[in-house]
């Protein structure tokens, strides 16, 4: 019984496979680029494209067996009869001033224009039906489009596949510049991909990062192309386009450092299994001094692009070593302008009645360490403690070779605390020192008590190494920017680093309140002076009650009488 | 007794330890209401701090301490310091009751007292637990435990003035002279307390308080050579310790002219960060002179009853200094079960607790909303500070008008009539 049964799954498997014609072969490719634009943004763009050796508008064979190619979009196209199709939504305008151009262009809004094949004869209808259609599948509001608001344009949008049909009457293009782009229009744009965004490149694809950029423009492009220069074969092809740009303050917190994890909050850890070919390219033809590329790869590439030959490094996803130790690739870009000491500082704790004041030191010096003066000068409202000071360095202990504090005194003068600290190579120092708020009277408020109270920048002098050897003597044709600071080693040179200031907020009296507050503290100091003195100057005595005024009338009158009184 | 008071010790230094070990223990260190710039423990580190840097700790104004005791931290033990006070109260309330029964026995035995009063006198039954009460009152009180958790060094001052009640009490009137003054050298208001003890010896050497005697005078005037001659050596020594004078304006300036307007459950604060520039030394001169001129009124009417006349100046001392913390509360607090017999004639009691208790749950809560929350102000706690010293000066002066309507009875009768018979009530004029 069991032989029979799986000898006829045999059977039946050889049969169907003879049955059908051969399965049409489908290729996917997945490929990002990165472009560290001059504003300091950064352009990614990636392209998602399938190719399919089949043909969707071959009369009488219907295409059942989809593999890489997603069904809802080949069902479209065999169902409208449509040669290409251009749909993008984009969030953004793309500014070319400042980004340069960009590698697939798209309006504001939503676009889209489709070529009809030639068999269609009724185009308005189908026009009508497929934008309906695509408003399902990509979540958009593209029924809107109607004939108000769609053109056929005569010479702009020729084919970009093959085609050798020019009758502009089978084009039609509508844009819908009110659209909005949001996650309900990316997830189904990532539902077409064949690994979805769960493998590959379209894992970085998250929506909170994504959105949060300058520009942000999603694509669909289906056309007809030859396989090879022939045109012995046709295929279709579906390229998917996502391009971003991400802004240096927004997204990047003003810092010339981007990295995959900075960018979509995400890292790569693998390739598509599905893919082909998958790789990542990153612009460096502007390098090596704008910025350093970890982690480094030995594949270059050239490509001309927009009519310019720029230079591109490649990282291969489906070699297994791109992803290195840690199994995640992550791809860094650091501006190259590293000083070689900086100094920031912040207040830590929360509360109006402590505070932490924090000064890092950082030594960008890949090899050399130097000492430093860190001079701070603290207004004596803020009650520095001492013995609270810690000096870090790489986690460690840094106690400075020479301390010298004077400590404030009240309304007469600030704290001052000069240390010298010994910075390691290529590391950051930190200087942490604890303090308390003091409330003060109500006439040393600014007029704006609650803006805060500000403390001046701390002080960081050095005599940082310097890699080029100076001259020592005073020359007359120097210029006045380098003779400022007179130099007097040739190995080192003199640099004073300035801190933010800060701005601590103090506790506040209510200013309303002094002829209250003199009034109730004098009240409640009247009532304990007012119960000692009654207690020390009157004794108890039995209380007898006094007569009434009749009685005490006749009673005076008795007395100027002479006569004895009434009790 | 030894055994009660052993197990009292036990339980006290048990729950310290388990607050202090616990986090809290930074926590309480931090609070206002517990610390004060003068007796916080984070000061004193830093004065060492700043003593190891070369620099001295008088230079800034972050430590008002005594130089002695700089030497004296380095050994202190912060636990002991309560321990030590509430074993002085408890001999010094068990000497006092000796003495208090011994007196009452005369009285009645040459017939002083009226046929009706007997039952306010006291019996040795009733009071034979006051001293343990007193001791616990003290050692298991939350501001004392809040105080010795927060190591603020209120709790040495504290132990001084115990020591100095005992060494009253027992008759030395020499090292009664020098623990006053090592108390005087540490904060300056127990300058107040020379005349209750002086009043104390007079009494017990049978000296009558007679300005025109001359016996009188020869031991006032010893009692204060000892009194004197000892700050004057202690301050000597202290400026040997550290070379200068820089600690009396730091420490005894600090504390007449009050520059630091850090809150705390006092009424200085507020009171004079909202003060006119013009009127501010005024305003100074009248809230310290306001601390020391209740003595000489109060010596005279409560001449007869020195130990009375302690417990009230320390509690004008904890209510009316520049920098209270609760630690002062807690001493004088410590002193009520020894006038527990005073109960029938207290009269707000009941509200005065409630005031208390009501202001030490909402000192921590109107601080948090203040200072971290940000949606209250200054003022709700100033208003907390002004009803907890309200309720402080109500129950001390409640408590003074039941000893002095005690006294009354005890001379008049318990039972008094009006002139036409009926019931009377008593009233002060």
């Amino acid at each position: 019984m069991l032989i029979l049964s799986s000898l006829l799954l045999f059977i039946l498997t050889t049969h169907s496979e003879a049955l059908t014609p051969a399965a049409a072969r489908d290729e996917f490719q997945e490929e990002l680029v990165i472009r560290p634009l001059h504003s300091g943004d950064i352009y990614a763009s990636f392209q998602f494209r399938t190719l399919w050796d089949t043909d969707f508008l071959q009369e009488g064979q219907k295409v059942s067996h989809y593999r890489l190619f997603p069904k809802s979009l080949g069902q479209v196209l065999s169902k409208f009869s449509v040669r290409e199709l251009h749909i993008s939504f984009t969030q953004g305008f793309w500014r070319t001033m400042q980004w340069g151009q960009p590698f697939i262009p798209s309006p504001p809004g939503a676009e889209l224009w489709v070529w009809f094949h030639d068999t269609v004869s009724d185009v308005d209808g189908n026009w009508k039906e497929l934008t309906n259609v695509l408003s399902g599948i990509f979540c958009a509001s593209l029924n809107f489009i109607d004939l108000t608001n769609t053109v056929q344009p005569s010479a702009s949008f020729k084919p970009l596949g093959l085609g050798n049909a020019t009758d502009h009457r089978f084009l039609r293009y509508a844009t819908l510049p009110r659209e909005i782009v949001c996650t309900e229009n990316l997830t189904p744009w990532k539902k077409l991909l064949p690994c979805g965004s769960k493998a590959g490149l379209a894992v970085l694809m998250k929506s909170e990062k994504l959105f949060h950029s300058s520009f942000h423009s999603q694509a669909v492009h289906i056309r007809p192309i030859c396989q090879d220069e022939q045109c012995s074969s046709k295929a279709w092809e579906l390229r998917q386009t996502l391009n971003v740009v991400f802004d240096l303050h927004t997204s990047g917190q003003g810092k010339k450092e981007w990295s995959l994890f900075k960018m979509f909050s995400r890292t790569l850890t693998e390739a598509c299994p599905l893919a082909s070919s998958s790789k990542v390219y990153v612009d460096i033809t502007d390098n090596p001094e704008l910025f350093e590329l970890s982690p480094a790869t030995p594949l270059l590439g050239q490509a001309v692009v927009l009519g310019d030959r720029r230079t591109y490094s490649v990282y291969d996803l489906s070699r297994a070593e791109t992803f290195g130790q840690l199994r995640s690739f992550n791809l860094l870009l650091r501006d190259m302008l590293r000083p070689l000491l900086h100094a920031e500082r912040y207040v830590a704790g929360f509360g109006l009645q402590t505070g932490e004041i924090h000064t890092v030191i950082y030594n960008n010096h890949p090899y050399r360490a130097f000492p430093v003066l860190l001079m701070d000068s603290v207004p004596w409202y803020l009650q520095l403690y001492i013995h609270t000071l810690t000096v870090t360095s790489k986690s460690r202990d840094n106690k400075p070779s020479y301390i010298h504090y004077q400590p404030a005194k009240d309304r007469h003068r600030p704290h001052l605390l000069e240390m010298l600290i010994q910075l390691p190579p290529h590391s950051m120092t930190e200087v942490t020192v604890q303090f308390e708020r003091a409330l003060l009277k109500w006439t040393e408020y600014t007029p704006d008590p609650n803006h805060g109270f500000y403390v001046g920048s701390s002080v960081v002098s050095a005599l940082v190494p310097s890699m080029v050897a100076m001259r020592t003597n005073f020359t007359q044709d120097q210029p006045l920017f380098s003779s400022f600071v007179p130099v007097k080693e040739e190995s080192s040179y003199f640099v004073r680093v300035y801190t933010e200031p800060l701005l601590v907020n103090l506790p506040t009296p209510d200013f309303s309140m002094p002829y209250n507050v003199i009034c109730l503290t004098c009240t409640v100091v009247a009532v304990g002076y007012g119960s000692f003195y009654n207690l020390l100057t009157r004794t108890f005595q039995v209380d007898e009650p006094s007569p009434p005024l009749s009685k005490r009338l006749a009673n005076l009158i008795r007395r100027m009488r002479g006569v004895p009184l009434l009790t | 007794m030894a055994a009660p008071l052993t197990l009292l010790l036990i339980v006290a230094v048990t729950i310290r330890a388990v607050l202090f070990r616990s986090s809290w223990a930074e926590l309480i260190s931090e609070r206002v209401e517990v610390v004060s710039p003068l007796n916080a423990w984070k000061r004193v580190v830093e004065g060492l701090a700043l003593l190891d840097l070369g620099v001295s700790p008088y230079s800034g104004d972050v430590f008002h301490e005594v130089s002695l005791s700089l030497i004296h931290f380095l050994f202190k033990s912060i636990l002991g310091s309560d321990g030590i006070t509430a074993v002085a109260l408890y001999l010094s309330i068990q000497t006092y009751n000796k003495n208090v029964f011994r007196k009452q026995k005369y009285a009645l035995e040459s017939d002083r007292y009226p046929a009706d009063c007997l039952e306010l006198l006291r019996s040795p039954k009733e009071m034979f637990y006051i001293p343990l009460k007193v001791a616990m009152f003290y050692l298991l009180n939350p501001f004392t435990i809040l105080s010795c958790v927060a190591k603020s060094t209120c709790g040495l001052n504290n132990a001084i003035i115990a020591l100095f009640i005992l060494c009253t009490l027992k008759g030395s009137a020499l090292l009664s002279g020098i623990l006053l003054a090592l108390a005087t050298y540490q904060s300056i208001y127990p300058l107040t307390l020379f005349a209750p003890a002086l009043l104390f010896f007079l009494q017990r050497l049978y000296i009558p308080v007679n300005l025109r005697r001359s016996s009188f005078w020869f031991f006032t005037l010893q009692y204060a050579f000892i009194y004197v001659g000892s700050l004057v050596v202690i301050t000597g020594l202290s400026f040997f310790l550290l070379g200068s004078w820089d600690f009396i304006p730091s420490v005894y300036g600090f504390i007449f002219s009050v520059p630091d307007l850090t809150p705390n459950i006092g009424l200085f604060w507020y009171f004079f960060a909202e003060m006119f520039e013009h009127f501010r030394l005024f305003f100074i001169c009248v809230f310290q002179i306001n601390v020391f001129f209740y003595t000489i009124p109060l010596s005279i009417k409560l001449k007869e009853h020195p130990v009375f006349l302690i417990f009230m100046q320390i509690a004008i001392i904890s209510i009316f200094k520049s920098y209270p913390t609760v630690g002062d509360v807690a001493l004088y607090m410590a002193f009520l079960p020894a006038w527990s017999h005073l109960y029938r004639f207290l009269r707000n009691i009941f509200l005065v607790s409630c005031v208390l208790l009501a202001c030490s749950a909402l000192f921590p809560v109107l601080w948090h909303l203040w200072i971290y929350a940000g949606s209250a102000n200054s003022n709700f706690y100033y208003a907390i500070t002004l009803l907890f010293n309200f309720g402080q000066i109500l129950l001390v002066s409640d408590y003074f008008y039941a000893y002095l309507r005690r006294e009354h009875h005890l001379t008049h009768g318990l039972y008094l009539k009006k002139k036409d018979g009926t019931e009377a009530t008593l009233v002060l004029k």
